[in-house]
């Protein structure tokens, strides 16, 4: 009997040995082979990031990634608008020793004090993992210092038309002041006009010597068979700026070949030339939702993987350049619109067409309105900015990372909305969840209160200014 | 053979006796000789003179007697010159960027008064609070100490920031947060308050 017991003990021990070996290459394969290591997320992503859970290594940068890492891979992505005007609260703003205080409250000078991963119970809007009232660190003396912000709660800082802790530029008191009494709709609404065609020749980065700017014919086409090509491929091109700039068939159907020096045409170039004049397009499409997945080294976003509500017979579609602006043609008016709803099913995005906006748009677009005048997905979600190429730089462009735009949705207010409409309207509609839902079909059913304010402290300045000078 | 081996050695020890002395002429300039306050004075020194002359040449020619442009704290939406303190702030910011990536050089300063527009701009600390009330009432004398801030110990020095110029009374008096409505030209307005820390 005992040597039966021995036996039944050995063969557990076993058991457990094998077990233990089998569990350990198990983890082994995935930490080291495997593409997908989701096991070892500790809990779902937020919807600014679930995109890149396939590639951890954009942000665990290291096996045990310090916070100095994770500050710099967060700011890999996100630095452009960790600076001022983008910011209001900048690193630069609490390196100073003077602020050590503030930092013993809330470390400010790293993003995950605020903006921690994988902790979906306690993420609110934005993917902030503080409590909403954080504010009271460093302002608790807020309501001493401003009679108008007396006896009002930290939980309602942030509130939509008041203030944003990082991108502030629509609401801060003096724009308040400066948008005071303006009238729902601009006198002049109009959007901003394109004009990269216009100054390719002052753009540093593009590549004037390669494709000078003169318009090519027909005749020119330097695709081999060019006898053979497709008329309406033909049409396309000539009518599209790059005949008239001068980028001819080989500019983007002309790829290096893998290990020489030399191109090759290909009839399916993929998107990899577009880069070659759109840089700057092509880098702001991978920092947003769209190609945020190409820039972390991942297969292009599949619309399947999107967490917004999408159309059946578009989730099997990868998006890159392609996807909105269909090669040859390259549509800036279709991929304003009908490319957006290709995919996007959302109430927001299934109204769109019994709205004012998409009415104008209808209008511009078979030439009864005024160029500028029609308002596209992309006028709000995508649109045209005067954006800052280097130090010393900026050109018109259209922002392909629709996140600079997105969300808190005050961040549109001054590259969108404010062309057409007041600030305080603009305020009011942008607080409208419904209105939001239905795509602005109407008027704003709410109203914010931080226009007053502005006004009460303009004219409390008056009132002190005048005072004084009677002193 | 006796005679290279001979002239090897003697290469090598004037080899060593160059590399040496070498060392001690880069020693000669590299070897701490200033003190901290030394080095506050002179930093204040150049950062008052370039203050002084943006606000004199640039600011007050332009807004106050040519009056061909605002200046305004919201510069870029208003197209205007950038106020004078902002100038100051960005040059500080500047510096603190600049200087991470420079072992040996250490120090930040700011610009602070006891009437700030700007509330983040009041002094907090308690060096910071006896410093502006101390350069204020004491014209024409600087304010020296040491403070601990965040577990680090720094020299803490402290200087009179006046008003030099009339657009600086004008846009401080007239300014709908400040709260001091009274500053006449010469006036101590605030000060400019420069940290080394004394730990390396």
């Amino acid at each position: 009997m005992p040597e039966q017991a021995n036996a039944s003990k050995n063969s557990l021990m076993w058991l457990w040995i094998v077990l233990t070996l089998l569990l350990i290459a198990g983890f082994a394969y995935y930490m080291f082979e495997a593409n997908d290591k989701t096991v070892f997320m500790p809990g779902p992503m937020t919807s600014g990031h679930h995109q890149i859970e396939l590639a951890c290594d954009t942000c665990h940068t290291d096996s045990f990634t310090s916070a100095d890492q994770f500050q710099k891979a967060c700011l890999d992505c996100h630095g452009d608008v960790r600076k001022k005007p983008f910011d209001s609260h900048p690193a630069s703003k609490f390196k100073d020793p003077r602020n050590a205080d503030l930092l013993a409250s809330i470390n400010a000078l790293q993003c995950i004090s605020c903006h921690q991963e994988h902790q979906p119970a306690m993420t609110t809007a934005n993917g902030l993992t503080q409590p909403v009232d954080f504010c009271i660190h460093c302002h608790k003396d807020i309501g001493e210092e401003r009679a108008s912000h007396q006896g009002m709660e930290f939980a309602t800082c942030n509130n939509s038309g008041c203030h944003n802790f990082h991108n502030n530029r629509a609401l801060y008191t003096d724009f308040l002041v400066r948008h005071l009494d303006k009238p729902v709709v601009a006198e002049k609404p109009v959007l901003p006009a394109k004009e990269f065609a216009d100054r390719l020749e002052e753009l540093i980065d593009y590549p004037v010597d390669k494709y000078p700017i003169t318009p090519l014919l027909v005749s020119q086409a330097d695709a081999p068979r060019v006898d053979q090509l497709n008329s309406e491929v033909q049409r396309d091109w000539l009518e599209t700026g790059h005949a008239s700039s001068g980028v001819n068939c080989t500019a983007c159907h002309e790829v290096p070949v893998k290990g020489e020096d030399h191109l090759e045409w290909t009839d399916y170039p993929g998107y990899a030339n577009c880069k070659q004049c759109h840089q700057l397009e092509v880098n702001r499409f991978q920092l947003g939702k769209h190609g945020m997945k190409q820039s972390a080294g991942l297969p292009p976003l599949q619309v399947s993987e999107a967490r917004l509500p999408m159309k059946e017979d578009s989730l099997h579609k990868q998006l890159d350049c392609g996807s909105c602006h269909q090669p040859h043609r390259f549509d800036v008016q279709e991929a304003a619109v009908e490319s957006c709803l290709t995919c996007h099913n959302d109430q927001h995005s299934q109204s769109y067409k019994d709205s004012p906006h998409y009415n104008l748009w209808q209008l511009e677009s078979n030439g009864q309105g005024k160029p500028g005048t029609g308002v596209s997905c992309a006028s709000c979600h995508m649109p045209r900015v005067d954006f800052d190429i280097n130090d010393w730089m900026s050109r018109v462009m259209v922002d392909h990372n629709q996140n600079a735009n997105l969300s808190p949705n005050e961040k549109m207010i001054r590259s969108s909305c404010l062309h057409c409409h007041g600030l305080s309207f603009t305020l009011d509609s942008l607080a409208d969840s419904e209105l939001i839902k239905n795509n602005f079909n109407g008027r704003p059913t709410v109203h914010i209160e931080s226009m007053e304010m502005a006004r009460r402290d303009l004219l409390r300045a008056q009132e002190e200014a005048a005072q004084a000078a009677e002193k | 053979m006796k005679y290279i081996r001979k002239s090897l050695v003697t290469l090598s020890a004037l080899s060593v006796v160059a590399i040496g002395s070498s060392v001690v002429i880069a020693a000669d300039y590299d070897k701490p000789s200033i003190s901290a306050k030394t080095m506050a004075d002179a930093l204040h020194l150049v950062m008052d003179s370039d203050r002084t002359i943006y606000t004199r040449k640039i600011v007050n020619r332009l807004v106050k007697k040519e009056k061909v442009i605002k200046a305004s704290e919201h510069f870029e939406d208003e197209k205007a010159l950038v106020l004078p303190a902002q100038m100051f702030r960005f040059g500080s910011e500047l510096v603190a960027k600049r200087a991470e990536k420079l072992d040996d050089v250490n120090f930040s300063y700011s610009l602070q008064s006891l009437w700030p527009i700007n509330k983040q701009n009041a002094p907090k600390t308690d060096a910071e609070k006896t410093g502006l009330k101390y350069i204020a009432e004491n014209k024409g004398k600087n304010y020296y100490t040491e403070e601990t801030l965040g577990g680090k110990t720094y020299f803490t020095a402290v200087y009179a920031d006046t008003a030099v110029a009339p657009v600086c009374v004008s846009c401080h008096n007239d300014h709908k947060d400040t709260p001091k409505r009274d500053f006449k030209i010469g006036d101590v307005m605030g000060g400019v308050v420069i940290r080394i820390p004394m730990d390396g």
